[in-house]
């Protein structure tokens, strides 16, 4: 009998070595899979347990972990979480996390790979594991001056601003109104966690939703200095080339036409393409894109960014030129987008990107909002270089571009964005969506004009007095605030 | 090595004191588990370290010492090994308990009760050991045993002390103690198909036709086998209990190959096992659901709560565990029974899960190694059968809670709490030790005496 026993040893040795392959599979070819499924509870409690790791603005803990007499050793908290809740996002034990705590989770909860040494030397000398640290490039006094310029608009007031470094990239204030205050979503308190959550969720008016990177809205006439952009580099236009102007731009076999805002007829026909910019005439603009054709109009706007997602540091959405962008429009159609209408929609901080590529000499910057990844030893993780996307302009077209929004500060719609004694660009907006709906205002600008040091894009898509928006007088003064906080 | 020339003899060492090294080292494993669930939840070695540490000592000693004088021979392997089983089972349940009280559950606690259970299993070990002095005297009772066990398995269906718990009827319940019948059953079981098989394996050897290179048997054969199934089935439908009814089945296939030496026994166990699961999963919702679960848990994480928990603790045990006390295996229902070996891999990690899944590897062929050496065809048997019990039921339950098969409601043997699980494994190691002795034992010296004279010697007095 001694031959099936044998065969039997056997057996069993293959069921053992099966058994043995597959808990190394599911403890550490799988585990990392595991641990990062939603409602593992184990790896919730375990971050909540840990010193998570703060996010800095300007030397500033915006973001940090707490001791606290609790099931869970540490408590998130946020210092100016309002100021901050677009940019840092919540960390909660039942709704998970948003912002840059999503997005640095496994640096800040220490379980990064880069951070495995560190375990290993935690786990040996016993020491509470720590995460690693993010600092922002964020501008304190620009965020600051953006938020009381939004706030100061009105509680009922929603809207979104945006400022970046036009020569690095580095976004310097980004805001939301409304906003939400991320500690009662990081509360240990799970009850008033909940009630928190529902009130937010059911708000119509999302507080919690970061207009500044995810909000596509259209652009209305800050996308002309795109279409200018256009007529320029592809027609050889310069300031003083003579463009349509009047009343109306009408389109062979169509009875729809084209006209200016409030009606008239921006100063005769034909005007300089500096006085077009300055008045914002959409004549001129809608006859632009058509010269230009619709090819190289929408190019154009690819160069600026549209298209694309442009940061991956927070969860951003691609702006769009079209819905569809193999369609083919008709005239009238290619028109309107010359002015930001029809199906353009950007995001406010596609917006600062145009100002700021603008600003740049023509060169596009990535957004980003991490300037240097720490570890708890606070040794760099990661240092942001500025990273060039594309060139978007020739330095001479940026240049002439750049004078053109100059002169729509000096002499033109964006008078309230002047600062004394520093040469300002902007472009006001002010764009429709549909008749049951107050219209948005925008306004984008940088400064100073020459070496410029931040570039803005503000929007107000509601403010409590609605009949009353237009980007100049809304959104200028805002600009204007933001770009002061950022020169001083 | 039978060859009994005078001088030449092989006489096996005894290893006692070899065995009371390692259960020296099995028992400090234990206690200093102990320690370490008390330094990983409060900061401090629990209470009464000294007194559990001394009790287990205790118990551990007596058992070397019963098997010292009534086992001198046996395999000083095994002792060992399960006392170190035994011992991190008391400590997971332990700790386990610490976590349900920490958490206001309503269950537990349970430490306190397996200790005594696993006091009495040691005990009834040592009782087997001086009872059965020579396990053929067994193979007297053959059908008895087989009675026996049908007994057992019909009492969790009578009614008053019949209980169904989770699903399966597999308990009775007399006041307050309840008792899974089906692990004592498995042991008379496999005595019995070890006495039967003795008996009848040259009539199920007589092979029929040859298909493919193997000798299938006669159909007139087949009845045996039969019936074994269809006490699986019948398990499996009554008392709704798909791992016993695997078990046993399995059991009875792998005697009847070994006892008959022919493979084509297995091809129709395996046919006939396949043709059992693809019945059981048409008839049964139960069934249907270990299988979906096994498939995809996510597909159902409400219903697959269990499972996915597990799974999660041993990622997150990862290769070297949380530590004794610092993971939530109190998190995963039943953490403390069924699903003790996840609740093992997320605290003890991948690295202990490993040298716990191979102690079991060697006790299995350490009870195959007996079977090998064993003279006589019953011992051979029931080794073998008891071997493969142990090796089936840890495939099973292992298995089930890593995701490596659908899950089964097996327990863990030595480790999961649940007294009749572990007074009957300590019943095994009595039985496998009682056989290993036998085998190893020197033969008697009148054998060699008789040798030497040439011609036969009547002594008058």
């Amino acid at each position: 009998m001694n031959k099936p026993i044998r065969a039997m040893a056997v057996f069993c040795l293959v069921l053992f070595a099966a058994l043995l392959l597959n808990v190394n599979y599911v403890q550490f070819i799988e585990a990392d899979e595991l641990n990062a499924k939603p409602g593992n509870r184990r790896v919730i409690d375990e971050e909540f347990s840990r010193e998570r790791g703060a996010i800095i603005v300007e030397g500033k803990r915006i973001a940090e972990s707490v001791p606290i007499d609790s099931k869970w050793q540490f408590q998130r908290k946020y210092n100016e979480p309002k100021l901050f809740a677009s940019v840092t996002g919540y960390f909660s034990y039942i709704y998970g996390r948003a912002g840059i705590e999503q997005t640095y989770n496994s640096v800040l909860s220490g379980s990064d790979n880069r951070l495995f040494v560190n375990r290993i030397v935690d786990l040996v000398t016993n020491n509470q594991p720590q995460g690693g640290s993010i600092e922002l490039t964020l501008n304190h006094a620009a965020q600051q001056a953006a938020y009381d310029g939004l706030r100061d608009l009105g509680s009922k007031t929603r809207g979104s601003v945006v400022a970046l470094n036009p020569q690095t990239g580095e976004i310097l204030a980004m805001v939301n109104q409304p906003t939400y205050d991320p500690n009662e979503l990081a509360s240990h308190d799970l009850t008033a966690v909940t009630e928190a959550w529902q009130n937010l969720t059911a708000d119509p008016t999302q507080p919690m939703l970061n207009r500044a990177t995810l909000l596509t809205l259209p652009p209305g006439s800050t996308f002309k200095p795109v279409t200018a952009a256009a007529g320029i580099e592809d027609l050889g236009l310069d300031a003083d080339s003579k463009v349509r102007g009047g009343a109306t731009l009408s389109f062979p076999g169509i009875s729809y036409k084209l006209t200016n805002q409030g009606g008239g007829n921006c100063g005769g026909n034909p005007i300089s393409l500096e006085r077009a910019m300055a008045v914002s005439c959409n004549v001129s603009f809608g006859w632009i894109a058509g010269e230009v054709g619709q090819e190289k109009l929408f190019d154009q706007a690819e160069k600026f960014g549209f298209g694309a997602r442009p940061m991956s540091d927070l969860p951003s959405n691609a702006s769009r030129v079209n819905s569809d962008p193999a369609a083919q429009l008709e005239p009238p159609q290619l028109a309107q987008t010359g002015i930001g209408q029809f199906e353009v929609a950007a995001t406010p901080l596609q917006m600062a990107m145009v100002a700021a590529t603008v600003a740049n000499d023509g060169v596009l910057m990535k957004p980003h909002l991490v300037r240097t990844v720490r570890a708890p030893n606070l040794s760099v993780l990661e240092q942001h270089e500025p990273e060039e996307v594309e060139r978007a302009m020739s330095v001479a077209d940026a240049r002439e571009l750049n004078d053109l929004m100059v002169s729509v500060v000096t002499n033109g719609t964006g008078r309230p964005a002047a600062i004394p004694g520093v040469k300002v660009g902007g472009k006001t907006g002010t764009a429709e969506s549909s008749p049951d709906r107050p219209p948005y205002a925008w306004y984008i600008g940088f400064a100073p004009a020459k070496d410029p040091q931040v570039a803005v894009a503000v929007l107000v898509e509601s403010a409590a007095n609605t009949s009353d928006i237009a980007g100049g007088r809304l959104g200028g003064p805002i600009a204007r605030s933001v770009m002061e906080a950022v020169l001083r | 090595m039978s060859d009994s020339t005078p001088g030449t003899t092989w006489v096996p060492r005894k290893r006692r004191g070899a065995e009371l090294g390692l259960l020296l080292l099995a028992v400090l494993i234990g206690v200093g588990s102990y320690a370490a669930v008390g330094l990983g939840i409060d900061g401090t070695v629990p209470p009464g370290i000294y007194t559990v540490g001394f009790v287990y000592a205790l118990v551990a000693l007596a058992a070397h010492l019963a098997v010292r004088k009534f086992a001198g021979y046996a395999d000083p392997i095994l002792l060992p090994l399960v006392v170190c089983l035994n011992g991190i089972g008391l400590t997971m349940i332990y700790r386990i308990d610490l976590g349900l009280e920490a958490g206001n559950s309503p269950y537990g606690p349970f430490a306190q009760g397996q200790l005594r259970w696993t006091i009495l299993g040691i005990l009834l070990f040592i009782a087997v050991l001086i009872i059965i002095r020579d396990h053929r005297r067994l193979q007297d009772y053959t059908y008895s045993f087989g009675l026996f066990a049908i007994v057992l398995l019909v009492l969790p269906m009578l009614p008053i002390i019949g209980s169904a718990k989770r699903g399966a009827a597999i308990w009775i319940q007399v006041g307050p103690f309840s008792f899974q019948p089906g692990e004592a059953a498995k042991i008379a079981l496999v005595i019995f198909f070890a006495g039967y098989l003795v008996v009848k394996r040259d009539a199920l050897a007589l092979a029929g036709r040859r298909v493919l290179g193997i000798d299938l048997p006669r159909g007139r054969d087949l009845g045996p086998i039969l019936v074994a199934w269809l006490i699986s089935v019948g398990i499996l439908v009554l008392q709704r209990d798909l791992g016993s009814s695997l078990l046993f089945f399995g059991i009875f296939v792998v005697m009847l190959y070994v006892a008959t030496e022919r493979p084509g026994w297995l091809v129709v166990g395996g046919i006939l096992f396949a043709l059992g699961t693809y019945l059981g999963y048409l008839a049964f919702g139960h069934v249907q659901d270990r299988f979906s679960a096994w498939a995809d848990p996510w597909a159902d994480p409400d219903k697959n709560y269990q499972l996915i928990n597990a799974l999660y603790g041993l990622g997150h045990g990862g290769l070297l565990g949380r530590g004794w006390g610092l993971g939530s295996p109190e998190s995963t229902p039943f953490g403390f029974s069924d699903f003790i070996l996840s609740s093992l891999g997320e605290e003890l990690g991948l690295a202990g899960l490993m040298a716990i899944l191979v102690i079991y590897g060697l006790v299995v062929e350490r009870g195959l190694r007996i079977a090998l050496t064993c003279r006589d065809a019953f011992g051979k048997l029931l080794a073998v059968g008891l071997s493969l019990s142990f090796a089936l039921q840890v495939f099973v339950v292992a298995g089930g809670v890593t995701g490596l098969i659908p899950l089964t409601g097996l327990t863990s043997p030595f480790l999961a709490a649940g007294g009749s699980s572990i007074i009957m494994n300590w019943v095994i190691i009595a039985i496998l030790l009682r056989i290993s002795d036998q085998t190893r034992r020197p033969a008697p010296e009148i054998s060699a005496m008789s040798r030497d004279e040439d011609t036969q010697v009547v002594k008058l007095s």
